[in-house]
């Protein structure tokens, strides 16, 4: 039978606010345990919450972006469940009044169609504590630091049919809080994860599978191998004669595999209700309006943009507007360069891409700023080092520090145009090689590219490639 | 209406509570007569009514500014804890 | 100076006294500790007396009364339900579970009362989470009715009415979920006011219901309490549901004469289930007010009699979630040796927690479980609603409702423990005001068969200062309020 996959996604993504949704402790990471966790964080008797402005502007800012709708007057629920990270007894969240419905985001495939992904809802709520379990033999300990950080859960429809949907959904939602300054994205430190909800039918199939729930992905690379080996596991399991169970799974990145949480097994009857000490979140019409007119340029307008100004591919301005950093560093080698945008970006997205990636460099870390990759790529476009050389001193320039200009003078790089000196090396070539010179003039014409190699090498490279073809061709026939 | 002992231990068990063998059946018993007296709501026609969740109406959440105004104050606020080391609040091993 | 007479005294007179040099805070504070030690075996009102720091408060008091800078209340002596957070003092809730609690942080009442100079004797015993309407679900021992220390002084600011009536704490704060200021007001022959909802802050007030929680006095009369509330009342950044609204001088109206006002007699409130004895008494107050210039007239509340059924929905759903946060972990009771996380919680909940407390919550469980959510819960609110929009109606045509505070002046202790139902109708007349915010009083009218009978006002949002001033012209008439118990005199 032929099986079709079914995963919704709800990711979590820490806002960016310095203090914490309902308290005014610091959301820093990585304190000393339970060093930023005051009164309220801890579920104190008698403390009550007061809701964070900027975190209800990010939330709104978020549905904006996706086009939702924005709830005027939303409310704050109890979700109740015993667990020692979530000090209260109750995690503060939205149920049936969200502050964001209904949006939708446009993803690329791998062939490059685009597929619009539905966005149920995005709601605030508060982050739990953390459990510790090492060094403390039969123990736990509870760090609640993360309590009360602010989050927004954003929940897809179940719309996304592979993996590699999946990790291109969330790569975009990644790409979009970070473009909003709503969320520092950063996943080893747990500020953006996601929960997927994977299911399967037979292709055609109306009614959805029975799902498992995978909890607290927090890597792309987690999230694709963790759905495909869930895949895999429900589809053995049906086609032997199982049945699918709706439960919470695990994925254990060391094994590859997902397995079932135990302690999450038992039935849990979350008991929303409204939370009497928080009153409805009402949002005026001006409100709306600031955030709407300062939001940014969002990703897909500025790949367009990028397409139809620069002539670049969808493909090349969807990696370029990947983010906003990259996509500020592009557009400044191009305005410096002044021309070719297409050779700026082949730059951008190649070498300097490879070599930040090669040293975990963030672009603002960078060992080549844009003023200096803008002053190599000029180089190549008049003609002072070709292509080839430019990767030498790209190289160079990363090393040392270096702009294009110093590296090709220190090294002698600079591109020979000379018409003498390039005859004089193709016939100090042509006297070296007799054998093969007189084998090409017998009609081998595929031997013209040994004699282009032949020359380059005696230059160093350095000939102009335009010029010692036109020469060889003038010369070679003898 | 009346609830069984199962209902009980379920409803115990949901809201974390240690029942001793004696204290089930008072709490079957009182529970079941609470239920049939908060039953009497049912007749109560609330058709078109909305669900009042707050005592003042018309209401809106304040906002409060994003200023972090709290100083690290652990050491105090452990005092009242049963069990801590190296900072930390200890349970029994969470089991995931 | 003289040392003052305590039996006789109220907030006004003693402040007066302080002011006029009669005597200091030390020595009324002194005054105020040995009445609380001689009274306590017998009445049982105070969890905690903090007499150290309360004669240093005292001394302070007197230090800045001396320097030229005291407030209507520098120094004089009250005590805190024990409900309230009190910093680095010990704070119960009148339960096991936080037997061993001492507070890192001040309630915001307790903050505003110190602010105003008045000296803090202790703590105040209470039905456990403020749970109960007889104070016998204490883990720390029943209160004792001053009047008759064979009866419950009701619930669940017990201790705070018992104090006040035995005349050991000039005035004390209390609260009020359902009814627990004015019954135990009413049991006790004093003053108990229940202000607006959201007019005083519930931060560091440790939650029973949230929505309907408000701190609130018991006072010896109403004018005591208007000096109170003017220093306890007003807007709090830290609790959401404070609201922001100018807190007026409750003392200064307390004389405007009555001609004019209008008060509703609610039809439901005179139901076959009210004592006769006390239905006179309030007869007899309203015979009061009418000679004042008050116009009386009937009104009715029809959805009324659903209220205590709504309250017994909508406050244990409450207290099943601001209870959860008693697991053992962070402060409070924790069982021995728990084997795993699961026992952790269940003994130390089970444990810590007495059985009323259990009782509601596992009934607010059961209510806001799946399957049960819509029947229970949403209907309750619902019906909520209803009985808000009577209210809202009856103030379309008078100022002020009037009626008793209860069915029957105080029980034996022990009549009703049995039967949760029959103790839960104690408070069928205090209930509604709860569930609509509306401020409401009680004051004493006399009694039945020796034992104080309460009568009950209720405003509109934020009318207490017209509520005052109508308890107060009525106190002007009357002495209910002066009586002493002769155990206490």
């Amino acid at each position: 039978m032929e099986w079709e996959t079914v995963i919704g996604l709800e990711i979590h993504a820490q806002l960016a606010t310095r203090s914490k949704i309902f308290s005014g402790s610091a959301t820093a990471y990585g304190a000393a345990p339970n060093t930023q966790a005051n009164l309220v964080d801890l579920g104190y008797p008698g403390v009550l919450p007061v809701l964070n402005r900027e975190a209800v502007r990010m939330a709104v800012r978020f549905g904006l972006a996706i086009g939702a709708e924005i709830c005027r007057h939303s409310v704050f629920a109890r979700k109740n469940y015993f667990y020692p990270d979530l000090p209260k007894g109750y995690q503060i969240s939205q149920y049936e009044l969200p502050i964001v419905a209904r949006g939708t985001l446009d993803i690329v495939l791998e062939d490059g169609s685009r597929k619009r992904v539905g966005i149920t809802r995005a709601h605030l709520e508060e982050d739990a504590g953390k459990s510790l379990h090492e060094g403390l033999p039969g123990l736990s300990g509870i760090d609640l630091n993360r309590a009360g950080t602010p989050l927004i859960e954003i929940v897809s429809e179940p719309e996304l049919r592979s993996a590699k949907e999946a990790v291109a959904y969330m790569k975009k939602v990644h790409t979009l809080v970070r473009y909003l300054e709503i969320c520092d994205g950063n996943m080893q430190e747990g500020s953006f994860r996601c929960d997927a909800n994977v299911s399967v039918r037979p292709r055609g199939a109306e009614k959805f599978g029975t799902r498992a729930e995978i909890k607290n992905l927090n890597s792309f690379r987690y999230v694709e191998k963790a759905i495909n080996y869930e895949v895999e596991r429900q589809i053995e399991l049906i086609e032997g004669g199982g049945r699918v169970v709706q439960e919470t799974r695990l994925y254990d990145p060391d094994r590859g595999e997902t397995r079932s949480m135990r302690s999450k097994e038992e039935a849990n009857d979350y008991r929303y209700f409204p939370d009497p000490d928080l009153l409805p979140v009402v949002l005026e019409d001006d409100f709306l309006e600031e955030l709407r007119s300062t939001l940014p340029e969002l990703p897909d307008q500025k790949a367009a943009r990028f397409a139809g100004d620069y002539g670049l591919s969808d493909y090349d301005a969807g990696v370029l507007t990947a983010s906003r950093e990259l996509g500020a560093f592009y557009e400044d080698v191009v305005a410096r360069v002044g021309r070719d945008p297409k050779l700026c970006a082949n730059w951008v997205m190649g070498d300097f891409a490879a070599f930040l990636n090669k040293d975990n460099l963030e672009i603002a870390e960078s060992r080549v700023g844009s003023a200096a990759l803008a002053g190599l790529v000029t180089r190549i476009l008049d003609n002072t080092i070709s292509g080839k050389i430019a990767k030498e001193v790209f190289e160079a320039m990363w090393a040392e520090g270096e702009g294009a200009d110093a590296i090709i003078e220190k090294k002698g790089l600079r591109q020979i145009t000379d018409t003498g000196a390039i005859e004089q090396a193709i016939e100090d070539v042509m006297a070296g090689n007799p054998g093969q010179l007189a084998d090409y003039r017998s009609g081998k014409d595929k031997l013209f590219g040994f004699f282009v190699g032949q020359v380059m090498k005696a230059t160093g490279g350095k000939a102009n490639p335009a010029q010692l073809n036109e020469l060889l061709k003038k010369k070679l026939p003898g | 209406m009346s609830l069984t002992r199962a209902d009980i231990e379920k409803i115990a068990q949901l809201a974390r509570l240690d029942l001793t063998e004696a204290e089930i059946p008072v709490y079957v018993d009182s529970l079941s007569r609470i239920m049939d007296f908060v039953g009497e709501l049912e007749r109560a026609g609330t058709a078109g009514t909305s669900p009042m969740a707050h005592p003042l109406p018309g209401l809106a959440q304040r906002l409060r500014a994003d200023v972090v105004s709290e100083t690290d104050q652990r050491e105090r606020y452990q005092r009242n804890a049963p069990q801590v080391e190296a900072g930390l609040y200890l349970v029994p091993k969470v089991i995931e | 100076m003289t040392a003052p007479s305590l039996p006789a005294a109220t907030v006004a007179g003693l402040a007066k006294g302080l002011n006029a040099g009669e005597f200091s805070s030390v020595e009324l504070t002194e005054a105020c500790l040995g009445r609380i030690a001689a009274s306590q075996p017998g009445l049982n009102a105070f969890i905690t007396v903090t007499a150290e720091a309360a004669l240093a408060e005292a001394g302070a008091a007197d230090t800045r009364r001396r320097e030229g800078r005291a407030g209507p209340l520098t120094g004089v002596p009250i005590a805190h339900k024990d409900i309230f957070c009190t910093q680095d003092v010990l704070t119960t809730c009148g339960s096991r579970m936080l037997s061993n609690f001492v507070s890192p942080y001040d309630a915001t009442v307790v903050a505003k009362l110190r602010e105003a100079g008045t000296v803090a004797l202790g703590k105040l015993n209470m039905d456990e989470f403020a749970m109960g309407s007889s104070n016998e679900t204490s883990f720390f021992g029943p209160v004792r009715n001053p009047w008759d220390t064979t009866r419950v002084p009701g619930g669940s600011s017990g201790g705070s009415a018992a104090a006040v009536a035995a005349r050991i704490a000039p005035a004390a704060t209390a609260t009020d979920t359902g009814g627990s200021i004015r019954q135990p007001a009413a049991l006790c022959g004093v003053t108990g006011i229940k202000p607006t909802y959201g007019r005083v802050s519930r931060y560091g007030m440790i939650a029973f219901a949230s929505s309907l929680d408000q701190a609130g006095l018991i006072t010896v009369s109403a004018e005591d309490a208007a000096l109170m509330l003017g220093a306890m009342a007003g807007f709090d950044p830290r609790d959401s549901t404070s609201v922001d609204s100018p807190v007026p001088d409750y003392a200064a109206t307390l004389e405007q004469p009555l001609a004019g006002l209008t008060i509703g007699l609610v039809k439901e409130f005179f139901d076959k289930g009210l004592d006769r004895q006390c239905e006179q008494r309030i007869r007899d107050a309203l015979a009061v007010y009418e000679k004042l210039g008050a116009r009386l007239v009937e009104v009715s509340c029809p959805n009324l009699p659903l209220s205590v059924p709504t309250y017994y929905v909508v406050a244990p759903a409450e207290c099943s979630s601001n209870l959860a946060r008693f697991d053992g972990v962070r402060f409070g009771h924790r069982c021995e040796s728990p084997r795993n996380l699961t026992d952790l919680y269940n003994r130390s909940r089970g444990e810590g927690f007495g059985a009323e407390v259990k009782r509601r919550i596992m009934t607010g469980t059961y209510v806001l479980s799946a399957g049960y959510y819509d029947a229970y819960y949403l209907k309750a609110q619902r019906v909520r609603q209803l009985i808000s929009r009577d209210f809202a109606e009856a103030f379309g045509q008078v100022d002020l409702l009037l009626g008793p505070t209860s069915p029957t002046a105080a029980f034996a202790i022990g009549a009703k423990t049995e039967d949760p139902i029959t103790m839960y109708l104690n408070d069928i007349y205090t209930i509604g005001a709860n569930l609509a915010g509306l401020p409401a009083m009680s004051l004493p009218c006399g009694f039945a068969d020796g034992l104080p009978v309460g009568l009950q006002l209720i405003g509109p949002h934020f009318s207490e200062a017209r509520m005052l001033n109508a308890a107060h012209r009525y106190q002007m008439e009357t002495d209910w309020h002066l009586r002493v118990p002769a155990a206490f005199g």
